[in-house]
């Protein structure tokens, strides 16, 4: 009864009124029992009290109602009587206690333990969300058809009504039955695996073994989900346990708690001291470390903080400068050293004492080496300073060299140690050293050398290049890249070349080279006249016309007779300029395409030419003449025309100059020319003509709209380049190219309907899916309202956000 | 010769004896075998003094058979899997038939020197298909090459021989009497030198003289199926697109005959005609006159499609290209131009000779155009877009007339004198080194062709008409629902009208003939701009940098107009950078071309 009232008290402490008004309204708060009591009782009771009352001090006036009144005072609410505090569970509770209570206080319980209920959504919102579900989940399931489009899309050919894909594949079992035993050995053999049930094909398993298959699965399953779920209790009530806990702030609490933990820690200690020494230690060494880490962080020193306001408090606050001594105790004791054993204490004396003792030695070692160095007074002052301290160092350090602090152990020891002992050494090594350092420099100095014998070579190479250069401009040669040596040297010889031609007569050397020109086309076969006439009338302007034209590297073309003549020609002319020898080279040439060198046919029959027909005769006679007088003008004629052509091809620009705006007009006056150049719009240069590099070739730049009007002039929609979409419409398709197979495959039509069939929307069976998905979606599109737990945590998620 | 083996005989134990005592009896894919492992053999050697074998060959039977069963038993063996049958029997050729990669190759249509942007999946897709479709198409007709069977004729010397030294008598002493027949002269002093023309199927032949005089005839079978004389000076002469329409180029105007040389039309808007081309895929007569006009008149509707005014005098010299349907012209300043309808000005302008040109010859690949001028050379150019000489050769008096074979040989006519030229191999330039054959004639020449799908030129000259035998000259097998020389009345009609269906228009003749399957670019982007400039934006344009949003403050305003930038910037500093590529490309062009020439130049030889 107490424990029921203490925890329906802690209940009221803790709950709001506004939970108790949630209580059923069936169990109704009657106060008006008490009053049924007898009034003897009722009056000793008062003079009791009254008696009482007189006792104590501060005598407290209670207002009695004896009587209806209209007013009530709200003071006067007691609980006289009883002597007992008024708690609201007394008002609640019934004289018998009854069944129905019970459920009022589970009730209660239930309502403790809730949560409060948040606030429901908008309709609007809520709507919203489940649409979003109803659409992820319905683009989800009608994802599962992408495949099927895109197969359907990419088809070459559509055979509706849809059939269905045989099932092509049949398993192995009915094929095997299908098969029958023709020998008697394959009976035999069939026999005995049917007798024993055994499988016919390998991976198949006895019926036996499939049914225990399937009795252990079941069982096992079940053993494995008692076991999970005992863990999951199991975890969740250590953890319900330790989150009390933690909540706990008591101080007092804490600190047995934390003592207790120590002891049990000890114990713990000693008991594996005993049972596993090894552990023990490497208990003992995390210890350690755990020190060590505190003398590093100087956490317990008085600098912190805490300790900083706690030291000011220390004055006044006992518990405060308490606090302060023993942290400066803890501090104490975990920054003591570590004192070795003391068996081991005077071994490590004595090595001590051995140590300081070669120390010594060492020292005067190096203060006779210091007097004969005077220079490096200071540093060895610095040592000297440094060299006490060390000892100790190496001492403390040594003395727990159990492979704890490798750290420090190994830096300490090398360098105190070894700093010593090299150098006494180095005083011995360093003449070494050095031949080894010389030795090194030799060899990095005959490098060096090297290095620099090749930049000088360079050097040379580039002066010499320079001089070449320098001497260069005499000729008025201008070399792009004077690095390149072939070049240079071709060049160079070029020029001496040209020299001595000059001082020369270059005359006659041309002459001569000219007239042993003309004997190679002679020796090869004779000429016909009308070749050799032209030749001496090519003018300088022709050859002119041409490098404007462009220059092209064809060197299949045969070279003539004609073209070496010309050369010497453009020696002779440009004597300075054996570049554009070069250049003129590279060059197709229009004499030469049209003199090319050619042998006359050795055929066996020569034409005759005694009789021939008067119109023949007479035409030839005509055009013989005309190119006994044209044959020059036709090439000029040619490149006066293709002159034209590529004028009148280019864009025009547009002058939109007003004479007269701005400034005077009239008869005579011209804009000025900055005011021309400024209304000059020039027309964007177009795209390089086809017959650039070909001199003897004029093709027309107009496009022909005939043709354009034919072809494709929008791009379908999966392309997004023209050279995409001419690919795929290069190969005809008529049976005029194609064999007769490939030209119905090629124009196979798309989609082909059977007549009299009835054609049925696509279904899941027809693609080879269960039908399944299609029944979610229909679900899911009857009875949006109906989601899975998935769908409503997704709800829940939404909500919160 | 051969025997049925008996019924009970498969009986596998005996088969091996069986087979050692009877012959085996003979498969259809026997034949085949035998004749390529011929082919691949040595076989017998051909040394033989001349071995001239014109096209109509056949494969003799008599060794063949013999040669097959001894190369049977190593196929037998080779044979990869015997694949298992009811009957026990094994297929001999198991799998797909097999093809040569290069003939493959030759009939794959897709250019895939031109790269391509790297495509989305979906269009990437249907670049694989269309690929893919090319393959196969290209698979099965180098698989439908093995219907070709007819191999072209060859004409080989002995060792060191000079095939130019055999003559046509012993070419028609050494062949078949078929073949022989086919060489024959028609003297015809009487009215003067003739021009001639064969039909496409190379069955029937039309020649009129300069006199007058026009006839046609079946020359295979010498049936003459009409013989006038127009009473008028005859320019030139030329099938229509069957053998039953015959256009005459007269002295003033052009007319046409049908077969049995009943006038049919006079076109008097084609006068003064010199030479006349049918190009038979557009149902076009191209005419050139005297006026210099090249007039197209379509003669399937008898409308004239085009006059072109060549603006170069006198046109005498013309010839189509096959490939392309672009007709020649040769002009006498030494130049030969290239026309179509469409276009008012010549599509391309070549200047070919010092003196006039004399005749021009396209080639049946449209690579090749051969041409003589008055300098007494001839030249072949390649006409794949450089319209450079690929080789050249001086004539003694320079060919008047020129004509290609369909195999490539090409024929010049001089003075009194054929010479003809092969090439190597078949899409070959002619090698003009050495002559394949000569053949003097007895009067000058006038007119050439080759006969189609005959290994015959035809020869108008002063004398008449020959018929020479050129071993080798044309295309061994014939399409038979395209130029069928066989065919029948009825199939002429037929073949008429699919060939009138599918009549080219005159306006798609350009010098690609692939070009219809190009896309019009200059269109396309004028459509593009004028959507743009309707929408007021450009849909296609690529959106502007637009930076992702971050978390943790990064995505200020500050640091968001930082990223804009520093992505501008990257795309400022590209241009400038292609800008200053631009500029150094030029520069180097405009390099000073040299020193400046100086007065006294002119005085230098």
């Amino acid at each position: 009864m107490s424990r029921n009232q203490a925890a329906e008290s802690n209940l009221l402490a803790l709950n709001q009124q506004k939970e108790l008004e949630d209580l059923p309204k069936d169990y109704p708060l009657s106060t008006s029992e008490d009053e049924g009591d007898n009034d003897g009782e009722r009056k000793h009771q008062k003079l009791l009290e009254s008696i009482s009352s007189l006792n104590r001090k501060d005598r407290q006036k209670l207002a009695e109602r004896s009587e209806a009144s209209l007013k009530v005072s709200e003071f006067s609410v007691s609980s006289e009587g009883s002597g007992e505090k008024l708690v609201l569970s007394d008002l609640l509770e019934p004289v018998k206690t009854s069944s129905s209570l019970a459920a009022v206080k589970k009730q209660l319980n239930r309502v403790k333990s809730k949560k409060t209920v948040e606030l429901p959504l908008h309709r609007e919102e809520i709507e919203r969300i489940h649409r979003e579900v109803a659409f992820n989940k319905s683009s989800q399931i009608l994802s599962k058809w992408d495949p099927v489009v895109l197969k359907n899309r990419q088809a070459e050919q559509l055979v509706f009504p849809l059939s269905k894909p045989q099932s092509a594949f049949a398993p192995i079992e009915h094929v095997v039955s299908g098969w029958k035993a023709g020998t008697p050995l394959e009976q035999e053999i069939f026999d005995l695996l049917h007798k024993n049930k055994q499988p016919v094909t390998e991976p198949l398993l006895t019926p036996v073994e499939k049914a225990s298959l399937k009795a252990m699965s079941l069982e096992e399953v079940k053993m494995r989900r008692a076991e999970l779920q005992r863990a999951r209790a199991l975890q969740s009530y250590y953890e319900a346990r330790a989150r009390r806990e933690k909540r706990i702030k008591s101080k007092k609490y804490h600190r047995i708690l934390k003592k207790g933990k120590a002891k049990q820690a000890l114990k713990d200690f000693e008991k594996l001291q005993k049972v596993n020494p090894g552990a023990a230690l490497e208990e003992l060494e995390k210890l350690d470390k755990a020190r060590m880490m505190e003398r590093m962080s100087l956490k317990h020193q008085n600098s912190g903080k805490w300790a900083k306001s706690k030291a000011i408090m220390a004055k006044y606050d006992l518990e405060a400068h308490q606090a302060i001594q023993e942290q400066l105790a803890r501090n104490k004791v975990l920054t003591h050293k570590v004192q070795a054993a003391s068996e081991s204490e005077e071994d490590d004396l004595e090595a001590r004492q051995a140590m300081q003792e070669q120390l010594a030695r060492n020292k005067e070692l190096m203060q006779k080496v210091q007097a004969a160095s005077e220079s490096e007074e200071e540093e060895e002052v610095q040592e000297e300073e440094e060299e006490p301290l060390v000892p100790d160092m190496v001492n403390g350090v040594q003395i727990k060299a159990n492979g704890l602090n490798p750290w420090m152990f190994r830096n300490h020891f090398i360098d105190a140690e070894e700093a010593e002992v090299q150098k006494d050494l180095e005083s011995v090594e360093e003449p070494e050293a050095q031949e080894t350092s010389e030795s090194e420099e030799e060899r990095a100095v005959v490098e060096e050398e090297t290095l620099l014998k090749e930049f000088e070579e360079r050097r040379s190479l580039r002066q010499k290049s320079e001089l070449n250069h320098m001497a260069e401009p005499v000729h008025r040669q201008v070399t792009k890249d004077p690095s390149s040596q072939e070049v240079l040297s071709e060049l160079r010889a070029l020029s001496q070349k040209l020299i001595t031609e000059n001082h020369q007569s270059g005359k006659q050397e041309l002459s001569s080279a000219r007239t042993a020109q003309r004997e190679e086309p002679a020796r090869e076969e004779e000429e016909p006249m009308l070749l050799q006439r032209p030749k001496r009338a090519q003018t300088l302007d022709e050859l002119e016309e041409l490098g404007r034209e462009g220059c092209v590297e064809n060197k299949e073309l045969p070279r003539t007779a004609v073209e070496g003549l010309q050369l010497e020609k453009n020696l002779s002319n440009h004597i300075g300029t054996p570049k554009e020898k070069k250049r003129k080279e590279q060059m197709i040439d229009l004499q030469n395409l049209l003199t090319t060198k050619s042998s006359s046919v050795k055929s066996l029959a020569v034409p005759t030419t005694v009789q021939e027909l008067e119109d023949e005769e007479e035409r030839d006679q005509r055009q013989m003449i005309k190119v006994a007088f044209a044959g020059d003008d036709a090439i000029r004629d040619f490149l006066k025309e293709k002159r034209e052509a590529v004028e009148a091809s280019k864009p025009k620009d547009l002058d939109l100059t007003l004479p007269g705006w701005g400034k005077w007009g009239g008869m005579g006056l011209k804009p000025s020319a900055k005011k021309r150049r400024r209304f000059l719009i020039k027309a964007p240069e177009g795209p390089p003509r086809k017959d650039k590099n070909l001199p003897n070739v004029i093709i027309s730049e107009k496009r022909n709209i005939h043709a354009a009007a034919h072809q494709v002039q929008v791009l379908s929609h999966p392309f997004t380049h023209h050279h995409q979409f001419e690919r795929t419409i290069q190969t005809p398709i008529g049976s005029t190219w194609n064999t007769q197979r490939a030209f119905q495959k090629l124009t196979m039509s798309k989609v082909v309907t059977k007549p009299g069939h009835i054609i049925k929307p696509i279904k899941a069976e027809d693609v080879g899916y269960r039908s399944s998905s299609r029944s979610d979606l229909s679900v899911v599109q009857r009875n949006p309202k109906r989601l899975s737990i998935r769908h409503k945590k997704l709800l829940e998620n939404n909500c919160v956000d | 010769m051969e025997t049925v083996p008996e019924p009970g005989s498969n009986v596998p134990p005996k088969k091996d004896r069986l087979q050692t005592k009877k012959k085996k009896p003979r498969r259809y894919w026997e034949q085949e075998t035998t004749g390529t492992a011929a082919g691949a053999s040595p076989g017998p050697p051909r040394k033989r003094k001349r071995n001239r074998e014109l096209r109509p060959q056949k494969p003799k039977k008599n060794d063949t058979s013999k040669k097959f069963r001894m190369s049977k038993k190593p196929r037998e063996l080779k044979s990869p899997r015997p694949q298992r049958s009811l009957s026990g029997a094994q297929d001999p050729f198991a799998g797909p038939a097999p093809f040569s990669v290069e003939v493959v190759q030759k009939y794959c249509r897709i250019d895939k020197s031109k790269e391509l942007p790297h495509p989305k999946t979906k269009t990437r897709s249907r670049l694989v298909v269309a690929e893919a479709q090319e393959e196969e198409t290209s698979v099965r007709a180098a698989r439908s090459e093995l219907l070709l069977t007819e191999e072209p004729g060859f004409l080989e010397g002995e060792d060191g021989e000079d095939t130019a030294k055999i003559r046509q008598a012993d070419i028609v002493e050494a062949v078949d009497i078929a073949s022989a027949a086919k060489h024959f002269d028609l003297n015809l002093r009487q009215f003067g030198p003739y021009r001639l023309n064969y039909s496409r199927t190379g069955r029937h032949l039309a020649f009129g003289g300069r006199r007058g005089h026009v006839a046609a005839l079946d020359w295979v079978t010498k049936k003459l199926m009409c013989e006038i004389n127009v009473m008028e000076a005859v320019r030139d002469i030329r099938f229509l697109h069957s053998e039953a329409l015959l256009a005459v180029a007269q002295n003033r105007w052009l007319h046409i005959y049908d077969n049995q040389g009943i006038e049919l039309h006079c076109v008097r808007r084609c006068d003064r005609v010199t030479r006349l081309e049918f190009l038979p895929f557009h149902f076009l007569l191209a005419t050139a006159s005297e006026t210099g006009f090249l007039t197209y008149l379509d003669v399937s509707v008898g409308k004239i499609v085009a006059a072109l005014n060549a603006r170069a005098g006198r046109l005498s010299v013309m010839t189509q290209n096959p490939y392309n349907a672009v007709i020649h012209l040769g002009h006498s300043n030494g130049t030969v131009s290239l026309w179509s309808p469409a276009m008012k000005e010549p599509l391309v302008k070549i200047l070919c000779h010092r003196g006039g040109v004399r005749a021009v010859a396209v080639d049946s690949t449209g690579m090749h155009m051969a041409t003589s001028g008055l300098d007494h050379q001839l030249k072949v150019f390649d006409l794949r877009g450089t319209f450079q000489p690929l080789s050249a050769r001086t004539l003694p008096q320079g060919a008047g007339h020129l004509a290609f074979s369909q195999r490539g040989l090409l024929a010049a006519g001089m003075g009194d004198v054929v010479n003809i030229w092969a090439g190597q191999g078949k899409a070959s330039p002619p090698s003009l080194e050495q002559p394949y054959l000569t053949h003097r004639l007895s009067g000058h020449v006038h007119g050439l062709q080759f006969c189609p799908y005959e290994d015959v030129l035809g020869v108008g000259h002063s004398g008449g008409i020959t018929s020479m035998l050129v071993p080798g000259a044309a295309e061994p097998n014939f399409d038979g629902l395209e130029s069928n020389p066989y065919r029948s009345r009825k199939q002429r009609q037929e073949w008429e009208v699919k060939a009138l269906l599918e009549k080219v228009p005159a306006e798609l003749i350009c010098l690609d003939p692939r070009a219809l399957a190009e896309v019009d670019v200059i269109s396309l982007e004028q459509a593009k701009k004028e959507r743009a400039e309707r929408l007021g934006y450009d849909p296609d344009a690529r959106t502007p940098f637009q930076p992702k949003p971050k978390q943790k403050g990064r995505s200020s305003t500050a640091s968001l107009v930082k990223r804009k930038r520093k992505v501008m910037d990257q795309e400022h500093r590209d241009k400038i950078r292609q800008s200053l590529e631009q500029q150094l490309q030029k520069q180097e062009k405009a390099k000073p071309t040299g020193a400046r020439p100086s007065a006294l130049d002119r005085f230098v030889r």
